[in-house]
């Protein structure tokens, strides 16, 4: 698969590796937070931690947007599925999170009708399908998919699909970093930036971090080899003491980012004052909300959703995993009463969650890859 | 806690017996993963317990009389039932069938039991039966018994079917999860994930146009060109629901051992494999309907795959990793990429992921 | 984040928001009007994400990327090579 392949090279791989050793300071150690749910997966899926020496921590972030969904929102979510005559659309890997009485499976088993779709265009084409049903889209995602679901809207209004509506749970990624970078029990050296936000933000976005907070960044792709080039790239700042935001996913980002995107986001959603992050709690400005004029498509304002924060259960620390505090293995429930079948938290159902990654994927140690390969 | 303490606390959790938490049926039950496994173990295997039905194996083995049999029973509700190579009824013989071959029994004898939803079209019914004709006749069997019922309309989809199969042990002894010892060479007979992809792009949600088809096909005959072209073939499994990675990790818990497999290695269509990338889902868990997955003493292990490459059925075949002793139950991939991963049993199905 | 992969567009369709995307032999209708400031063309690779191109892939940027990602192994070889050929000229002196 070209543009996929070439960046899955093993003989370049080795190559790479070898020269982030060479980088590595005798006796230093580095934490480096990669902040995209999909790093995370490909870091596990590839085995790319197979080819970094032990100096070199990679932290996962809190860049997984079904992560950072509270559970009082599914339930709100559920709450909507659950009315006469709706139709609730999602995303696959919805599907399992736990809210406070269960899942939307569980809630499909109860009667409610949540189904399945790819694309936000799906659920409008559902809803212009079923005019006698109400077709719910349940919008999840950072400002990589953000512009979707503004343009799905600006759709249904052109077409004037009246059964169509959205609830938004769009969530913005430079305030989750920024609450990061204040969090005071986190030690970091670098990030590697998130590439597919970037496409539609830029990269100027994270220039606070270098400049203010005077770590280094680099805008990193999503194959093996763009994160191992990224990490090397780290590096090189870290040895020659620069500190900037550099781009390595230049095929696919620019600078400046896309303004049809961002132009699409700002003419249907607008920044709520503050919205619950699961695991960081109250954000400012972080998350956006269908703008007034597009009211009449806003599942908030058509269905009274009880809005009840729901605390984490006791045993989660979902939080600190997200903060990049906590390892996978160090959730005092991970792999015992928190499991892929039995989850407590969303770190460990989405499939871009580090604790579902790690267990599903990397379980175990380098060492004993190695040993068992062998 | 170290790390290793917590691998550990894992693989204990993994290896206690069986809890159903769940007070109703979800999707996730019906996969083929965990949660199908949790629900055969706490609640049929607690009921029915006996000697022919622990192994759990695709299929019970028996002895009358002097005779060895191999009987087992299977349930169609594929949606939707008409698809790019084949529909329910090709589906509902050949899936019969291959669960028989694959102990290494000849399949002889096949009942079919039909679920018909009210309003049903019957020249549909129709064309299901015939190709379940024209399977049945392609794969040497007889449909000797069957039968019918009808359900209000909305009760059933369309057309479920439920099979059952007998068939006589060839294999000496018969191919048993049991017999699989470290050191093997696990093979798998074409290409993974064609019919799953297929049926997931035939359903029309996704939107994903290809040239897939299904791959069901009969297997009695690949497998007998294997058995009788070297003893030394230890298990095979039909690879189904939860595709190839969940044969895998069943037989190294049956079997108590480890599997290292070469992600390179593995046959895939490059459709399915675009498919699979589109949609965030990994070939290894989709479904097959026409693969077996073999497990055989490495010596022998050139001889069975240059017999399966002359069989129509078995050109694409190739030698995909190796058992080993250790970590027990495990299944790892060595990736495209260098590195290692496991593969564990998926919960539910595997859902298209958007990040 | 978010899965996104490279498409190549194998047909525009008139209603100018949408297009034909392949990977590897498998195609899909996409919507490409965030990229309407860059003339798709026929034979173009995408990035597509939920149904949407949300990125042209930089053909030339990918090509760079690789060759000096194979140039990255190459000058540590070099450096390697050079390294052993001084020492065995210290060694032989």
């Amino acid at each position: 698969m070209r543009f996929v392949d070439e960046f899955r090279n093993q003989a370049i791989a080795r190559d790479v590796a070898a020269e982030i050793e060479h980088l590595v300071e005798p006796g230093r150690q580095y934490r480096f937070m990669e902040v995209c749910g999909g790093h995370t997966h490909t870091i596990y899926k590839h085995g790319v931690e197979d080819y970094l020496p032990p100096a070199i921590t990679l932290v996962h972030g809190p860049g997984c947007p079904v992560c950072v969904i509270p559970m009082g929102r599914i339930d709100d979510a559920i709450h909507i599925a659950r009315q006469p005559g709706v139709l609730l659309a999602t995303f696959g890997d919805m599907l399992r999170v736990p809210g406070g009485h269960g899942s939307f499976l569980d809630a499909n088993a109860l009667g409610a009708d949540v189904r399945m779709v790819y694309s936000p265009m799906d659920a409008l084409r559902l809803a212009k399908r079923n005019p006698d049903r109400r077709v719910v889209f349940m919008a999840i995602g950072f400002e990589t998919t953000a512009p979707s679901t503004a343009l799905t809207l600006l759709q249904a209004e052109r077409e004037a699909v009246d059964n169509f509506a959205v609830f938004c749970n769009h969530v913005t990624i430079v305030p989750a970093i920024k609450a990061i970078l204040d969090s005071p029990d986190l030690r970091l050296d670098g990030f590697l930036g998130p590439g597919h936000v970037s496409t539609a933000i830029g990269c100027r976005p994270y220039e606070f971090i270098a400049n203010n907070y005077r770590r280094p960044v680099v805008v990193a792709g999503f194959e093996p080899l763009d994160i191992l080039q990224s990490i090397h790239m780290l590096l090189r700042q870290l040895a020659e003491g620069r500190c900037e935001v550099e781009n390595q996913y230049k095929r696919v980002v620019g600078r400046e980012g896309n303004r049809n995107s961002l132009d699409a986001i700002r003419t249907t959603m607008e920044l709520r004052p503050y919205f619950e992050w699961r695991g960081l709690g109250f954000i400012s400005h972080s998350a956006l909300k269908l703008r007034d004029a597009y009211a009449r498509f806003d599942a908030e304002r058509i269905f009274e959703i009880p809005g009840v924060r729901v605390a984490d259960p006791k045993a989660c620390q979902c939080g600190e995993v997200l903060k990049g505090v906590l390892k996978p293995w160090q959730c005092k429930v991970f792999g015992t009463a928190c499991t892929p079948e039995t989850p407590i938290g969303t770190c460990m159902v989405s499939s871009e969650g580090a604790c579902a990654a790690y267990y599903n994927f990397g379980r175990f140690t380098r060492i004993h890859t190695q040993e068992a390969v062998r | 806690m170290t790390e290793q303490q917590v691998l550990e606390r894992i693989e204990h959790a993994r290896r206690a017996k069986a809890v159903l938490r769940e007070e109703r049926i979800t999707m996730a039950h019906g996969a083929g993963g965990k949660a199908s496994r949790t629900l055969v173990d706490a609640v049929f295997l607690e009921a029915f317990r006996n000697p022919l039905l622990e192994p759990l194996e695709d299929q019970a083995v028996f002895e009358l009389n002097g005779t060895r049999f191999a009987l087992t029973t299977d349930s169609f509700v594929v949606s939707p039932l008409f698809f790019p190579g084949g529909n329910v009824g090709d589906l509902a013989v050949n899936g019969t069938v291959n669960d028989l071959a694959v102990c290494g029994a000849r399949p002889l004898y096949l009942t079919a039991g039909f679920i018909l939803e009210e309003g049903f079209p019957t020249a549909d019914l129709k064309r299901i039966a015939h190709s379940m004709a024209e399977a049945a006749a392609a794969a040497g069997v007889a449909i000797v018994a069957g039968d019918t019922k009808v359900v209000p309309r909305g009760k059933a989809d369309g057309c479920f079917i439920n099979t059952s199969g007998v068939g006589v042990l060839a294999a000496d002894p018969p191919l048993r999860a049991s017999r699989v010892t470290p050191g093997d060479a696990i093979l798998v007979s074409g290409p993974i994930g064609d019919h799953g992809t297929s049926i997931l792009l035939a359903r029309g949600e996704l939107d994903l146009v290809s040239d897939l088809r299904s791959d069901t096909a009969p297997l009695w005959d690949l497998v007998q060109t294997m058995l009788q072209a070297a003893p030394g073939i230890h298990a095979m499994r039909d690879a189904t629901r939860g595709g190839v990675a969940t044969v895998l990790n069943e037989i190294a818990t049956s079997a108590g051992v480890a599997m290292t497999i070469d992600e390179t290695a593995i046959p895939v269509r490059r459709e399915v494999r675009g498919a699979c990338e589109i949609l965030g889902i990994d070939p290894l868990y989709v479904a097959c309907e026409g693969r077996l997955v073999a497990f055989v003493d490495a010596a022998v292990a050139p001889a069975i795959l240059s017999a399966m490459h002359a069989h129509p059925l078995g050109q694409h075949a190739a030698i995909i990793g190796k058992v080993n002793a250790a970590p027990s139950g495990m299944v790892l991939v060595r990736t495209q990429f260098g590195g290692t991963r496991i593969v564990d049993l998926l919960v539910g199905d595997p859902l298209p992921r958007i990040c | 984040m978010c899965l996104a992969i490279p498409a190549q567009i194998v047909r525009l369709l008139p209603e100018s928001d949408l297009a034909t995307a392949d990977v590897s032999g498998v195609q899909r209708t996409v919507n490409v009007a965030l990229l309407s400031d860059h003339n798709l063309a026929v034979g173009d690779w995408v990035l597509i994400h939920v149904g949407f191109a949300i990125s042209k892939v930089d053909e030339v940027e990918a090509r760079t990327s690789l060759e000096f990602l194979e140039s990255m192994g190459q000058a540590y070889r070099d450096e390697i090579d050079a390294l052993m050929q001084s020492e065995a000229e210290e060694g032989s002196g």
